[in-house]
Order: structure tokens, then C-alpha cells, then sequence
């Protein structure tokens, strides 16, 4: 008993109260937000006051160029002279001819539906849960771009022709990269099983056409294209400008679009390539229903993705003579009209502008797309 | 009930008959041989009419005329060029302007990509917002808009060169592009070149040793100060004992003009800072990504073992990023090369505007075109020849 006694009398019992310990630091609010993100460290705090500087030093220049001393109305290169900002009437002014190009004025209707029908088309493919997704793309990659033809070209049912000549502005853009997706897409499928085919000659002939088309410029592709062209077909045969133009963007995004569903093709274990030859399937039959659709659904991005390296590269048909947006804006810089400083930057970052807009919306699906389709696989 | 195989059953020698197109064999032999009738066949017919074509046209193809004598002018280039050099000549001219222009996008649009890669996973929030702005803002604009941009846009509305915009050391900028002082060097400026090969040289033996030391002793040697004195100190030793052999002729202020100096051309600057911005938010993807991929035990096990942050993302992080950023990179590196061929459109002679040049006055379309191609197919083989043996290099060695 005593024992346990002298153990007890071991024990510490604290008599008064331990001094309170500081209250924790604050895990929210603004203060604690800024400590932690801008503040956290010395060097932090000088990159935050680095880029502080760099921050208030550019932008009240880029927002007084923009918004405050920039010009929104006028009839003419008068209103923008003197020390202004960025001359918005001038695009203002041109913007129709941006839109169409010289498109004749009153069949403009013709290309404001063949616009409808694009998004139209687009809108419910981009949406997951819309239904019919099949017959949606079908109707993107074959119904579209006939119905466009004849739209646009016209000569039959009663509509007037309108020479390709004319067309312009971001009609040409989106014609010349809407055909190059449609075209490549089939195109660049069939080259990565060539590439990957059992037979030497199929591979040899795919692996050349893709390291071709992918080791020089689209430049002079386009040259190739517009120059060569006519000289590769017999006399009397010829091609206008904008379908030579089409031709030589569609082959060359179809090798970078190869490249893309070799990738996914890559990415199939064997295991399904050999189950599906168990059950007895044919070559065609194992890519149609086994391999492509799990190889180009794990490449969704990767194609939008050179999808939209396809719609920034369609600016350089600007130097074989065509007038797609960034030409017809180019194109208006000698406007003697509109000439002055500041028309050459306000056309140009409209026209930024505008990429911009489809680009980014681009991406960012791709992006939406390659989340969804990931489920699963996060770490 | 197990069935007894007679020993006297026929054995199926033969093979089943199979009718000839369902032989997976022969169909793929039938297949090739119909592909190869088709390209072949597809290729003389271009041939024929291209030589048709040519020859009522009275062109001589081959590529005699690239002796013939050019007969423009070059605006700008490295080498010496005059209107009398001949249009191969001319061509290589074009070439240089090229690679000098792909060479040094590479390395600014590689600085830039890198700062701002770092950026985007910076933990301080402005530079991050300021990091993604950028990004995301030169990712979605066509190439040939920035270059324009910077062309008309800024470059072009500079004030005249006589009341240009001084920058401080002889530097100023007008709408004539960048002027600079001139080095102008004496014969005796090769003793600083020798000695700057030789700080090299020295700096990679002593690098070289202080390896092997360490490998033996474990003790750790700092490479950087003796480095700095060798490549840096040592050729400015030998520049002061010289006698300084090198003066700068600044560009002078006459009345319309600035005369002496060096004149770096609008063309030029537009196209690189256009190429090297565009490109760089590319490559400030990759290296994100790249250190995305390194996973963070690694960081934290380099940490336990006693290794400051500097060796950690030295010897730990970088080399493992480096595998998964080189082989992106590389086509970067080569997008950049070709794209540097928008050159043309606003006339800064690169290899294609010099090639457009001939191609309009000597109608040699066929010929100027596989030169093209053959240049830039070769500089495309060539890098990833290179980027590949480096990829081998830093790749993962396993067991």
C-alpha cells in the first residue's frame, strides 16, 4: 500500500493555469491570403513588388491605348490622327469586309447561313449530353461542307456564282480550316495505320509522306501548292487559288494529325488488337470496332489541339495571295482612307482578337474534354 | 470415354484450300503491289506533265542556273554579298540569315519559356496570373499576327532616325530598327579569343577533376568561382594587358540619318521577337509539365538525405524533368526553325524570300522548291538527330 504510495506521490499536478498559448494564425481572410500567396518569403516579396512595378508600368498604357484614348467613331482617317489611342472606327468601318471579304453585298445571306449551320453543327457536338452525336457528325463532316459548297460557290438552284476570288476576310479562315479538319481527319486516320501496317511497302510509303509533310514549313508547302500544282497537272486541267491553297493545308495537317492518332493507336494494349482477332474479326473490322474508337478517344485533345495549330497556320495564305482575316486586315493598312499609325496596331489586335476567341475556346474544350474522358486515372 | 485415334487416320497434309484473296499473305503481297503500281504510276504522270509543262513554257530544268549572276540586292546579311555573286550563292546567303535568325530564337524563346514555365508554378500568385496571362494570350494568335503586330504595329511607327528614341550607351530606336555602337576589333583581339578558348578549355578539365576527386574522396569542390575567373577573368586580363584591341564606333547623328554604328534591321527584330515570344509560351508549357512530372517524394527524399534546395533541383529534379521535356522540345526547337520561313512576308531574306525572289525572276519553280524542302527536311533531321542523342543521354537508365 505504502508502495503505491510513493508512486503516486511521484505524480505532478499543475496548480495554476499555463500561460495561454497566442491564438493560431489566422488560416483565412485577406490578410492571411496575401501573406501566403504574395508575401510568403523575402525573395516572394520581391517578385510581388517586381512584378507589382511590371504590372502598374504596363497596364494603364495597354488600358488608355484600348478603352480611353482610343477613338470609336469616325468617317475617316481624320478622326484618328493626333495623339490618340488605339482607332477602333477603323474596324468599325471595315468590319463587314473582315466578316466576308468582297463577297457581293446582297449574297452576303449565303455565307450568314452556311456561319448558321456551323454552329449549329458545333454547338450540340461540343455539348455532352446532346443526343444523335452520330448523326451530328455526320452531318459536320459530309452535310456541312457540300451544302457550304454550294452555298457559297452557288451556280446551281437558281443562285448567282460568286468566284472564289471574292471570298475573304474570316469566311476564307474558316473554309480553308474547316476543310483542312474534314479532310485530314479521315486522311491523317488512314496514314497512322499505314504507319503502323504489317506490310513494308503500306509503312514505307505512310512514314515518308508523314516525315515530308512534317519537316518543312507549311510555307512552302503553300508555295508547292500554288506554284507547282499547275505545272504537275496537264494543260487545260488548272485549279483555282483558294482549292490549290485547301489541297496543300490538308496534306499537311493530315501528317500532323497522323502523328497525333499514332500516338492512341500506340496506346492500345496488344491485348485488344489479339482478343480481337480471337473472335475472328478482319483487319478493318478490329480498327473500325475495336482499336480506333478507344485509340482516338484517348486523342480527342491531341487533335483538337492540331486542330487549332490548323486554324493559326490558315493566316499564311496571306502570302500566296490570299485574303483570309489577316490579309484583308493587312490589306487595309494602305487603305489611303484609314492610314494612319494607329490603324495598323487596331486592325491587328482585332484580328488577334478574333484567333483569340476560337482558339481559346478551342483549348479550353480540349482541356473540359481531356478532364472528362481522365475520370478514373487521377492521382 | 476417350476416343482412340485411329493409327491408320489420314494425316491433313495438304493445305486447306483457301481462295487467293482470303490468303492473308498474298492479299498483303496483292495490296503492296497495287499501292506501289499506283505511286509510281501517280509520280509519272506529274513528271510527264511537268516536263510538258516546262518545256512549252521554254524553262530549263536542273539547276544550271545557279550560276547564273543573282542581280538583287540582299538587305541584310552576314556574309559579304553583292548584286554579281550568283543565285546558288545567294541562296546560302538566304540560308544564313535562317539559321542565324532559328539559332537565336532558340535561345531566347528557351530563357523566356523558362522563366515563365517556373512562373506558372511559382507560388507567389501575381507571377503566376502574370505567367498564364501570357501563355494563354500568345498560344492562341497566329505566328504571322505577331510578327505583323510588331512589324506595322510598333516597329514601323517609330519616329524617323533623326529624333530617335535613345536608349542609353549609343543604343537607339527608330523606324529604321536598332541601332548600336560597332566593335571594331584590332588584329591583336585574337590573344582575348585564344584565351577565351582556353578558360574553356581549363574550366572542363577542372570540372573534369574535381569530379574524379569527388568519386574518390567524397570531398566536394566549387567549380563555379574557378570557372568564372577562367572564361570570364582570364580573356579580361589579357584584353587590359592587350592593350585594349577593341573600340566601339557609336552610330553618329547626321541630319537625316545615323551613319556608322551597327544597324539592326526592323525586319530582323520583328520576326525574332515575334518567333521567341510565340514560341516561348510553347516551351513554357513543356517545362511546366516537365516539372509537374518529377513527383514530389522525389523532392522530399533528396530533402532527407540531406541535400539543399539548389543540388536538389541540380542533380535531383532537373535531370529527371529533362526526360520528359527534350522530346517536346525538340519539335518546339524545329517549329520555331519553320516558322522563322514568315520571314517572307515581311521581307527579311531568309532562305524562302531569297528562294521566292529566284523562283519569280528565273521561273525555276520546280528546282527552288526541292531546295526548300531538302534544306529544311535536313535541318529537321539534323536536330532531332542531335536532340535524340541527347535524349539518350539524360534518359532513365534501368535495371
Amino acid at each position: 500500500m505504502s508502495d503505491l504510495q510513493a508512486q503516486t506521490d511521484l505524480y505532478f499536478v499543475r496548480r495554476e493555469l499555463a500561460p495561454p498559448e497566442p491564438p493560431p494564425e489566422r488560416t483565412s481572410g485577406p490578410v492571411t491570403w496575401l501573406r501566403k500567396n504574395l508575401f510568403a518569403t523575402p525573395t516572394d516579396a520581391v517578385m510581388t513588388i517586381l512584378a507589382l512595378l511590371f504590372v502598374a508600368y504596363a497596364l494603364p498604357g495597354i488600358l488608355e491605348w484600348a478603352l480611353f484614348k482610343a477613338v470609336w467613331d469616325g468617317a475617316d482617317r481624320t478622326a484618328c490622327l493626333g495623339d490618340v489611342g488605339a482607332c477602333w472606327a477603323f474596324v468599325k468601318a471595315k468590319f463587314p469586309q473582315f466578316i466576308y471579304g468582297r463577297y457581293p453585298l446582297e449574297e452576303r445571306w449565303r455565307v450568314d447561313i452556311v456561319f448558321f449551320l456551323l454552329a449549329a453543327g458545333l454547338i450540340p457536338m461540343a455539348i455532352p449530353a446532346a443526343p444523335w452525336k452520330r448523326f451530328n457528325l455526320i452531318f459536320l463532316m459530309l452535310v456541312l461542307p457540300v451544302v457550304s459548297f454550294l452555298l457559297l460557290t452557288g451556280g446551281a438552284f437558281g443562285l448567282e456564282e460568286v468566284e472564289t476570288a471574292l471570298w475573304g476576310g474570316l469566311l476564307v479562315t474558316l473554309v480553308v480550316s474547316y476543310i483542312g479538319i474534314v479532310v485530314s481527319l479521315p486522311l491523317g486516320i488512314l496514314l497512322a495505320l499505314g504507319r503502323r501496317s504489317d506490310l513494308p511497302a503500306v509503312r514505307f510509303f505512310s512514314i515518308g509522306f508523314i516525315e515530308l509533310w512534317r519537316g518543312v514549313p507549311l510555307i512552302t508547302v503553300l508555295f508547292m501548292a500554288s506554284v507547282m500544282l499547275p505545272l504537275f497537272l496537264p494543260a487545260g486541267m488548272n485549279f483555282n487559288k483558294l482549292l490549290r491553297a485547301l489541297i496543300g493545308v490538308a496534306l499537311f495537317s493530315s501528317a500532323y494529325v497522323a502523328e497525333v492518332i499514332r500516338g492512341g493507336l500506340q496506346a492500345i494494349p496488344k491485348g485488344q488488337y489479339e482478343a480481337a482477332r480471337a473472335l475472328g474479326l478482319g483487319y478493318w473490322q478490329m480498327m473500325r470496332l475495336i482499336v480506333l474508337p478507344q485509340a482516338l478517344k484517348l486523342v480527342i485533345p491531341g487533335i483538337v489541339n492540331s486542330f487549332i495549330s490548323l486554324l493559326k497556320d490558315t493566316s499564311l495564305v496571306y502570302i500566296i495571295g490570299l485574303f483570309d482575316l489577316l490579309g484583308i486586315v493587312r490589306l487595309n493598312f494602305s487603305d489611303a482612307n484609314w492610314a494612319t499609325p494607329e490603324t495598323p496596331a487596331t486592325g491587328l489586335v482585332f484580328a488577334a482578337l478574333v484567333f483569340w476567341i476560337f482558339c481559346f475556346g478551342m483549348s479550353r474544350y480540349s482541356q473540359g474534354l481531356e478532364r472528362r474522358l481522365n475520370t478514373g486515372h487521377k492521382r | 470415354m476417350a476416343h482412340p485415334i485411329a493409327e491408320d487416320a489420314p494425316l491433313r497434309t495438304a493445305e486447306p484450300r483457301v481462295s487467293f484473296l482470303n490468303d492473308p499473305v498474298k492479299r498483303g503481297l496483292l495490296v503492296q503491289f497495287v499501292l506501289l503500281v499506283l505511286v509510281v504510276g501517280f509520280f509519272a504522270w506529274i513528271v510527264t506533265n511537268t516536263a510538258e509543262n516546262l518545256q512549252r513554257a521554254n524553262i530549263a530544268s536542273g539547276f544550271g542556273f545557279l550560276d547564273y549572276r543573282a542581280g538583287f540586292d540582299i538587305a541584310q546579311s552576314v556574309v559579304p554579298y553583292s548584286q554579281d555573286a550568283s543565285y546558288g550563292y545567294a541562296l546560302l546567303v538566304g540560308f544564313i540569315n535562317t539559321l542565324v535568325v532559328a539559332v537565336l530564337g532558340v535561345v531566347i524563346a528557351s530563357f523566356i519559356g523558362l522563366l515563365v514555365g517556373i512562373g506558372r508554378l511559382s507560388s507567389n500568385w501575381l507571377v503566376r496570373q502574370i505567367s498564364t496571362a501570357y501563355v494563354e494570350t500568345f498560344r492562341n494568335i497566329p505566328p504571322l499576327l505577331v510578327i505583323f503586330f510588331w512589324y506595322f504595329g510598333v516597329l514601323a511607327v517609330l519616329p524617323q532616325p533623326r529624333d530617335a528614341l535613345s536608349l542609353g550607351f549609343g543604343f537607339s530606336l527608330s523606324n529604321r530598327g536598332m541601332f548600336t555602337p560597332r566593335p571594331l576589333f584590332e588584329p591583336a583581339f585574337w590573344v582575348v579569343v585564344a584565351g577565351f578558348a582556353v578558360g574553356i578549355a581549363m574550366t572542363v578539365a577542372f570540372s573534369a577533376w574535381a569530379r574524379r576527386k569527388q568519386m574518390r574522396t567524397g570531398q566536394q569542390t566549387r567549380v563555379l568561382p574557378a570557372a568564372l575567373a577562367l572564361i570570364v577573368g582570364l580573356p579580361l586580363v589579357l584584353f587590359v594587358l592587350a592593350g585594349s584591341p577593341m573600340s566601339l564606333e557609336f552610330p553618329q547623328q547626321t541630319r537625316f540619318n545615323l551613319v556608322g554604328g551597327l544597324q539592326v534591321k526592323p525586319e530582323f527584330i520583328a520576326l525574332m521577337l515575334a518567333l521567341s515570344i510565340y514560341t516561348a509560351a510553347f516551351i513554357a508549357e513543356i517545362v511546366r509539365a516537365g516539372i509537374l512530372a518529377v513527383s514530389h517524394g522525389q523532392t522530399e527524399a533528396a530533402h532527407s538525405l540531406g541535400l539543399r534546395p539548389g543540388p536538389t533541383l541540380r542533380l535531383i529534379v532537373i535531370p529527371q524533368a529533362l526526360r520528359v521535356i527534350i522530346p517536346p522540345l525538340t519539335s518546339q526547337y524545329l517549329n520555331l526553325t519553320k516558322n522563322s520561313s514568315l520571314a517572307v512576308a515581311i521581307g527579311y531574306p531568309d532562305l524562302v524570300s531569297v528562294g521566292g525572289t529566284i523562283l519569280n525572276q528565273t521561273g525555276q519553280a520546280v528546282e527552288i522548291v526541292i531546295i526548300w524542302m531538302a534544306v529544311y527536311l535536313g535541318i529537321s533531321l539534323a536536330t532531332s538527330l542531335f536532340m535524340n542523342w541527347f535524349n539518350r543521354r539524360v534518359a532513365l537508365v534501368e535495371r
